[in-house]
């Protein structure tokens, strides 16, 4: 037996309001598989198992606000019989016959809902609610006041404990735009590439050989990350920010990555994320792109130890063999925990960056 | 005459496209003179996404290489119409 909580997803979370169960007692489960939606302030999040294992009962009902650790669910392990334990009777649903028959049209298990009539008794518009399409999120504005409050608890966090260093490097980008233009050439619209696709394949790989940068803080110590799950910074439209991961960054083309950069955005401003996305990145990249600004030197997101900005690629003035020339480059920094790194081996990070960007084609 | 109405049509189809990325975005407000991306707040990705909707609907083809004379909202009509001819 084991107890499914309520993770953490991410710094900015203490408490998640259950929307709904995507199973029920006596589903087998798979590690990975989304088994509830949780709404945070920032959007409404699939939630995944990260065992297999049976539904045993179910803890939480929909509607309730929950913190962050509560078991919402127990399990049996893989092989694991009930035994002795038996799940608490659901109690038979005190239900309107009228709210029964509506309920079985539309397919609401009537069991699971918390009823609003007397005694708890689940009514007509409790199943007309439950059968209804997730709200929307709430009002925009509620929305906006709640993530703007969670952002700045999670920042002004990282400012009072996280020791940051900045560092920037100017790099040379005229070979990667020059790749990018020629990969692009021949490809119908829909499978062009960006090139933030570029700098977060660069700074993954740069990652492999600077270990510092990549991981956790976490109860005093520094815990590598065994891949690089790389945190984009999605501006969503109206205000406020979302760092979700693409996974195992290193190990996928760049075809695939902009393929998963683009589902990433789209499922972000569309307010439908996996728990994972939300709670695994190991660094984080922001970039201002082509309309923004110069350079940025961000704020970590706990508990991860680094980020890595990128300014926009414009034509600059570069000397080269001593001659000056008007080249794209960009500037990258790099904010770092210096409880777990110092600016020496930040640098050669930054070196190894510009580096990678110089040869697009292995990217 | 006839040109007057089929800009109007351009534009109105361009904006619904746009409205898909941004759905805020109040057409009023919206100068065909200025910058566009700039205007509505569009990223590199938003932009993409924005280019793809018109290739898609309009049945344009805009090589990545054209990127750069799409400035302003006039620029776009005025690019697609001459796609379109």
């Amino acid at each position: 037996m084991f107890e499914f909580r309520l993770p953490s997803l991410g710094a900015d979370m203490d408490a998640g309001k259950l929307l709904e169960w995507t199973v029920k007692p006596g589903d087998a489960v798979r590690k990975g598989q989304v088994v509830a939606v949780v709404d945070t302030a920032k959007a409404a999040i699939d939630v995944e198992i990260w065992q297999d294992g049976t539904v045993f009962e179910l803890l939480v009902e929909p509607g309730e606000r929950i913190p962050v650790g509560t078991v919402l669910a127990t399990l049996l392990e893989p092989g694991e019989q009930p035994g002795e334990l038996r799940p608490r009777p659901p109690g038979r649903a005190r239900i309107s016959p009228a709210a029964r028959k509506r309920a079985e049209a539309l397919g609401v298990d009537a069991a699971r809902l918390k009823g609003s009539g007397a005694g708890g008794a689940v009514t007509l518009a409790d199943v007309e609610a439950a059968a209804a399409p997730r709200p929307a999120a709430e009002a925009g504005r509620d929305r906006q006041a709640a993530m703007r409050g969670v952002i700045a608890a999670a920042m002004s966090r990282a400012k009072r404990e996280i020791p940051h260093y900045y560092l920037l490097e100017t790099i040379p980008m005229a070979r990667a735009q020059r790749w990018l233009a020629q990969a692009n050439e021949g490809r119908p619209i829909e499978r062009r590439l960006l090139m933030a696709v570029l700098q977060i394949k660069a700074v993954a790989l740069a990652l492999a050989e600077y270990p510092e940068l990549n991981g956790h803080f976490r109860d005093g110590r520094f815990v590598p990350g065994a891949a690089a799950h790389v945190g984009v910074a999605i501006a969503m439209r109206g205000g406020g920010l979302v760092a979700p991961a693409l996974h195992d960054v290193r190990a996928k083309s760049l075809d695939q990555l902009m393929g998963e950069l683009a589902d990433l955005v789209r499922r972000t401003r569309a307010g439908s994320l996996r728990s994972s996305e939300i709670a695994d990145p190991t660094v984080t990249v922001t970039n201002l792109g082509d309309e923004g600004v110069e350079a940025v030197m961000g704020v970590i997101y706990p508990p991860q130890v680094a980020l890595v900005g990128f300014g926009r690629v414009a034509l600059r003035p570069w000397v080269e063999d001593g001659a000056l020339l008007a080249l794209p480059t960009v500037v990258a920094s790099l904010a770092a925990d210096h409880r777990v790194s110092d600016g020496h081996r930040g640098a050669l990070f930054l070196a190894e960056l510009r580096e990678r960007l110089q040869h697009p084609e292995e990217l | 005459m006839g040109s007057t109405l089929d800009d109007a049509r351009l534009r109105a189809q361009v904006i619904g496209i746009l409205r898909r990325i941004a759905p805020e975005l109040e057409e009023g407000a919206l100068s065909d003179d200025r910058p566009l991306r700039r205007q509505v707040d569009l990223d590199s990705m938003d932009w993409l996404n924005f280019l793809v909707g018109i290739s898609r609907e309009l049945a344009v083809d805009i090589p990545e290489a054209d990127y750069g004379r799409l400035v302003t909202l006039a620029d776009l009509i005025g690019y697609l119409k001459q796609r379109r001819a």
